[in-house]
């Protein structure tokens, strides 16, 4: 990598924003520079400031919040300029993708109108040449059969292909910044992979420099040249990719580098009982259809599927999204129709409807991924956990719910005072741990884990998949342990399942599984997964 | 463990509706309007009895008598009303003087005065405490004095000499009232109707939202005027149909909500755990419907009032003597040219109390969904 010039250089840049409570400094001083042609990235766990940086110099912030230093592009200071003036820069010289393709594409308008409209303004181009330049950039982001993709609308799309029509808007004007933040968190690992690629690919082509916003370190090392680490809005640790990555000076990224949860769990006795069983489990969904729509659409999402979950013993189900995980996940624990036998403990409970499975919730509880839909914003932390104890122990008095409710939080590491206060007032990593709360409350014998970890930070995962092992040792639980990030299922499962369009594509013992996969598709997953070879090709 | 518990209340979490009222607390407009509201609601629920006329009483000697600070009769009126109230005596007068707030009257007559005759002069409206002071030997002349009823009409006062005052509070008091209860009437129908169609889903959500499309189709003034036909003119009628309207778009608003909440991770963790349908209702949907309807009935109170006025504008609304905004809005709304407070007054109320309306919707909504706008 060449040393150039620098054309975008942040100084002293400060973001603080109104609250109610007082004003909240996001960013607190921050000076970053970027290189002509190079890739910095910006690292940083949720709440770091390292989006809100990008924002502010983009003149993108929230209405109550306000940013102060000097952002120089290019001998302009970003900051101070008019409206008008600004727009000569963003969207043109500067421009940005984002994390949720969906949300940033107008679902009104056809992916060929949505390109063509910035391109005839900012360029004053006639309509067919524009339509045709607007044809070289889907094809320049590898969008399979452009013409027939320009009629399309963006809920026509997946979600990698969408994120690739963002990429080809950001490049309409052939900017010198690209700013990307977060582009394929939203994604899964195996189109991650592919975008990130492209983007390396467009950059050695075109030569625009590119700023990454992550939170993902590995995708960072095989990524980027720089990278300055941020934590409560400061930049803790810059310099070279491979310098953090082989001597971080910094503790703070020394243990972000060591958040990969470690360790795996041995299988349980092969005399233990069995507890959840599931043979040729299918479950159809019906689309649209009806008195007028015609016949119904039926996708099967889980197929033919069975399963044996032993007492303490984890089960790894693994897949991309629409893989039918989740799905699966639900059937067993009767939360959906589904058809095939379905038995826990010694009883057929592939039948049961809602009053009859009733006792049976108890044993069978569920762990969502998402922490912040998961728990009723209008209720105390109190309330939430002990709601289960008004169904299963009518008997106890409200005293004895509280004891139990500080009982539950002190099991899963939460300050017992944090009964009273509400939801929101937590962090995520807080909140899976209230959601673990609430299900453990109850003692339960099995436990689903929907991807409990997907939406928290790495540092957090890891205390996260701690406190799962370590509750599962103490009670002696079952785990059904659903997710699409292999680390954390190689560090909490013994025996992993690969689902796949509703199939099981491979199953086995997760250590056979991680060290000779046998269907191509875990190969794919592993190598997309676990891979560290650079993106960048220059390097 | 139970030492913990004993000192458990010492963190007490800001709840979402902490937080909303902080909020609203902060907007400077909505926090004024609601004090306005307060202020007008109070002056309608307390003002009628504490003004010193009620707002039936006719003063027939002040009819259209425009808004004055000072009281009445004025010096000038003061010498029309004794004429006016000596000729119905049949006597003359013979001179007539003021001593502070008394007349003294002099009258003669070809006949003996009886002395029952005071009663026409207490009669009038402009005096009061009639007595006679003195009477000539022959009965034929008669010293009388009255005091001077002073009367203040700050609004001055209708076609038919009523205090505009007491009218305008009285039908504040009926208006705001119609648009409580109305509204009220409105959001319980809507919100009980549109939860169950919305939790239940399938079927019978189908179907109970082709009725709301039927009954939206029914135009709204010829069915108040066919109730009007049929049970007559009747105040309670009044809210009925009001109330039968409004709880359309309240049905579909909470209906909505509902549809979404149902999806949501919490309820599907409540029935993971088990938890009844009664209880996902109570302590899970309606929760947290409750912001959007809250905002939706402060936006629905003025809705009414309109509607209310408008009806009544058009005499098919509260009847005489009985008032309401619109009616007063109505009757000035004839006599613009002659005697404009009669509009002024009833329409200032009513725009103001609208506004504030509005303003105190507008910030609850943006205190209760703090998007960043």
């Amino acid at each position: 990598m060449v040393a150039s010039e620098t054309i975008l250089s942040v100084k002293d840049l400060r973001v603080r924003f109104r609250t109610l409570d007082g004003a909240v400094e996001a960013v607190k001083g921050i000076n970053i520079h970027v290189n002509a042609g190079e890739t910095v990235a910006v690292v940083g766990e949720s709440g770091s400031g390292k989006s809100q940086t990008m924002m502010a110099a983009m003149s993108l912030l929230a209405s109550n919040g306000e940013a102060t230093g000097v952002v120089d592009y290019r001998g302009r200071n970003l900051l101070t300029l008019s409206k008008s003036e600004l727009n000569q820069v963003r969207g043109r010289k500067i421009s940005m993708i984002f994390q949720e393709p969906m949300t940033s594409l107008d679902p009104l308008y056809s992916i060929g109108n949505q390109l063509i409209e910035p391109i005839r303004r900012h360029r004053g181009l006639g309509a067919a040449e524009a339509r045709e330049e607007a044809l070289k950039l889907l094809r320049l982001v590898q969008i399979p059969d452009p013409e027939r993709r320009m009629k399309s609308y963006p809920h026509e799309m997946s979600g990698g292909q969408r994120q690739r029509v963002m990429i080809a808007m950001a490049l309409a004007n052939d900017p010198d910044i690209l700013i990307a933040d977060e582009p394929t968190t939203a994604l899964d690992v195996t189109i991650q992979a592919q975008i990130l690629m492209l983007l390396a690919e467009l950059q050695r082509k075109l030569g625009m420099a590119i700023v990454f916003i992550t939170h993902d370190l590995g995708i960072v090392r095989r990524f980027a040249d720089r990278v300055y680490v941020m934590r409560c809005g400061e930049v803790v640790e810059e310099g070279e990719a491979e310098a953090i990555f082989v001597s971080p000076q910094h503790a703070y990224t020394k243990m972000l580098l060591a958040a990969e949860p470690t360790g795996t769990k041995a299988p349980p006795p092969p005399n233990a009982p069995v507890l959840l069983e599931g043979r040729n489990v299918e479950v159809t969904f019906r689309i649209g259809g009806g008195f007028l729509a015609g016949e119904p659409l039926m996708l099967r999402a889980v197929d033919h599927i069975s399963i044996r979950l032993k007492r303490n013993q984890t089960i790894g189900i693994v897949g991309e999204s629409g893989s039918g995980k989740s799905t699966l996940g639900r059937a067993l624990l009767r939360l959906l129709p589904s058809d095939g036998l379905i038995r826990f403990g010694d009883r057929d409970i592939s039948g049961a409807d809602r009053q009859a499975m009733r006792p049976l919730r108890r044993e069978l509880q569920l762990v969502f991924q998402d922490p912040f839909g998961s728990l009723s914003p209008r209720m105390t932390v109190g309330q939430v956990i002990t709601e289960g104890l008004l169904v299963h122990e009518p008997t106890l008095s409200g005293r004895q719910r509280d004891l139990r409710a500080v009982e539950a939080l002190r099991e899963v590491g939460l300050d017992p005072n944090a009964r009273n206060r509400y939801p929101h007032e937590f962090s995520g990593g807080q909140r899976q741990r209230i959601a673990i709360a609430r299900a453990m409350i109850l003692k339960p014998k099995v436990v689903v884990l929907d991807e409990p970890t997907s939406a928290l930070d790495r540092s957090v995962q890891k205390q996260i998949v701690e406190l799962l092992r370590k509750l599962q040792a103490d009670h002696e639980l079952s785990y059904l342990f659903i997710s699409h990030d292999l680390a954390v299922v190689r560090a909490m499962a013994d025996y992993i399942i690969v689902m796949k369009q509703g199939k099981i594509v491979e199953e086995g013992p997760t250590e056979a599984i991680f060290s000779n996969p046998q269907a191509s598709y875990t190969q794919t997953l592993m190598n997309a997964a676990v891979d560290v070879t650079r993106f960048r090709l220059s390097a | 463990m139970t030492d913990i518990a004993a000192t458990a209340p010492a963190v007490v979490g800001r709840s979402l509706w902490g937080d909303a009222w902080a909020r609203l607390k902060a907007n400077r407009a909505a926090m004024f309007s609601l004090y306005y509201l307060a202020f007008i609601a109070v002056i309608s629920v307390f003002g009628p009895s504490l003004v010193p006329h009620r707002y039936t009483t006719i003063y027939a000697d002040y009819v259209r008598t425009p808004p004055s600070f000072s009281a009445y009769p004025k010096a000038d009126k003061i010498e029309t009303a004794l004429n006016e109230a000596i000729k119905r005596m049949r006597v003359d007068i013979k001179k007539w003087r003021q001593e502070d707030n008394r007349i003294f009257v002099t009258v003669t007559s070809p006949k003996p005065i009886d002395d029952r005759s005071v009663r026409y002069l207490d009669r009038s409206d402009a005096f009061d405490d009639t007595k006679i002071e003195s009477k000539s030997p022959d009965g034929l002349e008669a010293v009388m004095s009255a005091s001077i009823r002073q009367q203040y009409f700050l609004f001055g006062t209708d076609n038919t000499g009523r205090d505009l005052l007491s009218r305008t509070l009285m039908a504040g008091r009926i208006s705001l009232a119609i648009g409580l209860l109305a509204g009220v009437v409105a959001g319980v129908i809507g919100v009980l109707y549109g939860a169950t169609a919305g939790f239940a889903g399938g079927k019978i959500d189908e179907v109970m939202m082709r009725i709301v499309d039927v009954l939206y189709s029914l135009p709204f003034i010829f069915f108040v005027i066919m109730l009007v036909v049929f049970f007559g003119r009747n105040f309670v009628l009044m809210f009925l149909a009001v109330g039968a309207v409004l709880w359309l778009d309240m049905a579909r608003i909470v209906r909505g909500q509902a549809l979404s909440i149902r999806r949501q991770e919490y309820v599907q963790a409540a029935e993971a755990m088990g938890v009844g349908q009664r209880g996902i209702l109570i302590r899970h949907v309606i929760p947290n419907l409750l912001g959007p309807v809250v905002i939706y009935m402060t936006l629905l109170v003025p809705h009414v009032i309109i509607l209310e006025s408008f009806l009544s504008f058009l005499g098919l609304g509260v009847q005489e003597p009985m008032t309401s905004w619109g009616v007063l809005i109505s009757t000035g709304a004839h006599n613009i040219g002659s005697a404009n407070w009669l509009l002024l007054f009833p329409a200032f109320f009513l725009v103001s109390t609208l506004f504030a309306l509005n303003f105190v919707g507008d910030g609850l909504r943006d205190a209760l969904d703090p998007r960043d706008r």
